[in-house]
């Protein structure tokens, strides 16, 4: 199953609070071994922008279509 | 126009602390904006001193970045001297309402066409940690060591007061809704005012002992409310009113004397 | 046909004021300088300029400098105690090289003091009433003649260098009421503008040169403006060496243009051996004694200084090594500006007339001093 959406990270801008992981109703994301938040199941992603509107870096986007790599 | 591209992407990432919510009413604030589909050659944001007051640094428009708590007279000044420009002031609780409060209060009264969001993180956070005018009582700081004997302003009806005929609050927890009050702020004709429940972790949340970010948002969740929960801080937009903006009067006024000079 | 009119100097300050292309005034109500204001109300709507009366003085000086920010010529009046209140945002305006001028109506100080009474007393502050080495020219009429003059001149000096200007002058030259001629030969200065492109403009990028092109908010140049120290680009910076170069520029604006600034009149000073050096008022009372000290032959001269700041420390060291002469320092404050010549020329015997009870210094009062030095 393929997500109809894409999640895009810049760990540049991302600090590592976890607001976006403790938001996302699919638990799509997660905080890495940096502190810095990964799409550990891309797939699941529904597009419903959560992430993208909490977080305070400007360091998620959610776009649609696009093959979801990793 | 997409909100990110707003950014001066050269000067990301922001100062503010991990989890500081000041980077969620900077984005709130874009995505309304970006509605708006002004020219950004037109817009300008102006800012005072403090966490919040670097938020204009960040922005690719007119941005200046004044003395603590005198943004709102710069910008005065901006938008009187050229009327076309649309004019935001991005300011702290300290900033706003404690050296900046004289201003704030007559500029409601003035009904200037400037909106002014004010970040409020209840403390001074560049400083690092001391009480501000919004600091609840008996909250911690570090000039409040042993609890903030003052009480604090409720910056909704002290706008309300001074004649603001915008007025709202919104919270970083709910950044939808506080993107629409920013909306609606921007397109109000006259001062609008927008309070936004923000958390510090750094140093309101650590001396109050309110947990990591993501505890701080729930904790917005369960204390804030649109619909007047008991107890809770009320959410929402609280006055919205049609009065003749400052700039418009003067220049209307100007016109007919200037015509009525001239027919003498 | 010249514009001859008999009115007072707060009333000259607002005509030169609106002949240099001033469109924008912010103030607050204070004596000796509320004249001001009131002409503004009545004459800037009339010009297409925008007048606001502020909630205070810290508000008057912040909304002159967002209007000059936006591209208006951009003034406010006041006092001593309004001008203390000034000093922080006049910082902020010599260190984001936003053109102002700011009118100091003087009266005694300090604190209340006597508001209707003349004073000299704040000499100093007009130069370091704002901390840190901070440009700021400071001009001082003493006549309303002048006072329409360099209102003017003001503008042009604050348009032409980015700095904020000060234009001091006491109570009596304020109020009194004298014939004027409402025309001048000076040309109007406008600030540069960018020659550059939109995509390459830094604001303070200013090549070889000292002075900044700064676009008007809204012309199309985007660029940030802070008091933070700052580089080319107007942002924040900690690098020392930015830091440093910044502060150097800022006021080698006014020290490598000190022969432009500087403005004086001199009388009879090549065979003098009393010479009488004064500002603003007391300048009035000197110029009688010296002129009929002359007429009686003996060899007295005049210095009136216009530019108090940069100090016109040159001008003082050349004539007294010239002249040798004594100097008579009539003022209206405990010594101020005696104080800053006896910096110049340390050697010179400087006989001081200071007086402080409110009233003029009269010319009876220097003819004796300069029995006492003769």
């Amino acid at each position: 199953m393929v997500s109809k959406f894409q999640v895009s990270i810049l760990p540049k801008y991302c600090k590592g609070c976890g607001i976006c992981v403790s938001v996302c109703p699919k638990k799509v994301l997660a905080s890495g071994k940096d502190g810095k938040v990964q799409a550990v199941h891309p797939d699941l992603c529904i597009g419903c922008l959560n992430c993208e509107y909490h977080c305070p870096d400007f360091a998620i986007t959610v776009a649609e279509g696009g093959k979801n790599g990793k | 126009m997409n909100y990110k591209e707003m950014l001066r992407q050269n000067k990301m990432p922001h100062i503010w602390c991990p989890g500081c919510g000041h980077g969620m009413v900077l984005s709130a604030f874009l995505r309304a904006l970006a509605q708006k589909e002004l020219d950004p050659n037109n817009v300008a944001v102006i800012s005072g001193i403090g966490c919040s007051s670097r938020a204009s640094g960040y922005l690719d428009f007119n941005t200046l970045h004044t003395t603590h708590g005198r943004a709102i007279p710069f910008a005065t000044g901006i938008k009187m001297a050229k009327p076309g420009l649309k004019v935001i002031v991005l300011t702290g609780d300290g900033d706003s309402t404690a050296i900046g409060g004289n201003h704030l209060i007559h500029a409601a009264r003035r009904n200037i066409d400037l909106t002014v969001i004010v970040f409020n993180n209840n403390i001074y956070g560049m400083t690092s940690g001391q009480y501000s005018p919004l600091t609840p009582h008996m909250k911690y700081a570090t000039t409040a060591p042993y609890g903030n004997f003052d009480y604090p302003f409720d910056l909704v009806n002290l706008a309300k007061g001074a004649g603001a005929t915008f007025v709202a609050r919104g919270a970083t927890a709910h950044p939808r809704h506080l993107e629409k009050l920013i909306s609606q702020g921007l397109d109000h004709k006259g001062f609008s005012l927008i309070e936004v429940v923000t958390q510090c972790p750094t140093y309101f949340g650590r001396k109050n002992k309110m947990g990591s970010p993501v505890d701080m948002l729930q904790w917005q969740r369960e204390n804030t409310s649109t619909s007047g929960k008991e107890g809770a801080i009320p959410l929402g937009v609280f006055v919205q009113e049609e009065r003749p903006e400052y700039g418009d009067n003067y220049f209307q006024l100007v016109k007919t004397v200037a015509e009525g000079k001239s027919g003498e | 046909m010249g514009n001859k009119r008999l009115i007072q100097g707060n009333e000259a300050c607002v005509e030169g004021a609106l002949k240099a292309g001033a469109r924008f005034f912010a103030g607050y109500p204070i004596t000796p300088s509320t004249e001001i204001a009131e002409l503004m109300a009545e004459k800037l709507p009339l010009a297409g300029g925008v007048f606001m009366q502020m909630e205070d003085e810290i508000a008057s000086i912040a909304t002159i400098i967002g209007a000059s920010i936006a591209g208006a010529k951009a003034m406010t009046a006041t006092s001593g105690p309004g001008f203390s209140l000034m000093q922080e945002n006049l910082g902020f305006a010599a260190m984001t090289e936003v053109p102002v001028v700011v009118v100091n109506v003087t009266r005694g100080g300090p604190s209340t003091g006597t508001p209707t009474k003349a004073s000299q007393g704040d000499l100093m502050q007009a130069r370091w009433g704002c901390h840190g080495d901070h440009p700021v020219i400071v001009l001082a009429p003493s006549s309303v003649q002048e006072v329409y003059d360099l209102t003017i001149t003001a503008f042009n000096m604050a348009e032409k260098y980015m700095v904020p200007v000060v234009l001091l002058y006491d109570e009596v030259v304020g109020h009194l009421r004298e014939g004027v001629e409402l025309t001048s030969s000076q040309e109007i200065i406008h600030r540069e503008m960018p020659t550059v492109s939109p995509a390459e403009y830094l604001p303070y990028a200013t090549g070889d040169g000292l002075i900044p092109k700064l676009a008007p908010f809204g012309s199309g140049y985007r660029y940030h403006m802070s008091g933070l120290s700052h580089d080319e680009t107007g942002f924040p910076t900690s690098n020392p060496g930015t830091i440093e170069n910044l502060l150097v520029r800022l006021n080698d604006k006014i020290a490598k243009n000190r022969k432009d600034i500087i403005k004086y009149k001199t009388y009879d000073l090549d065979d003098a051996q009393v010479i009488f050096l004064a500002y603003g008022s007391p300048v009035r009372s000197a110029l009688q004694v010296q002129k009929e000290a002359r007429a009686r032959g003996e060899k007295v001269g005049l210095i009136q200084l216009q530019t108090l700041w940069p100090f016109p420390h040159e001008l003082l060291t050349d004539v007294f090594a010239k002249t040798k002469a004594n100097f008579i320092i009539p003022e209206l404050s405990l010594g101020q500006l005696a104080d800053e010549v006896s910096k110049s020329v340390p050697q010179a015997k400087i006989t001081r007339v200071n007086r402080n009870d409110g009233a003029l210094i009269s010319p009876a009062q220097l003819e004796q001093a300069l029995k006492g030095v003769l």
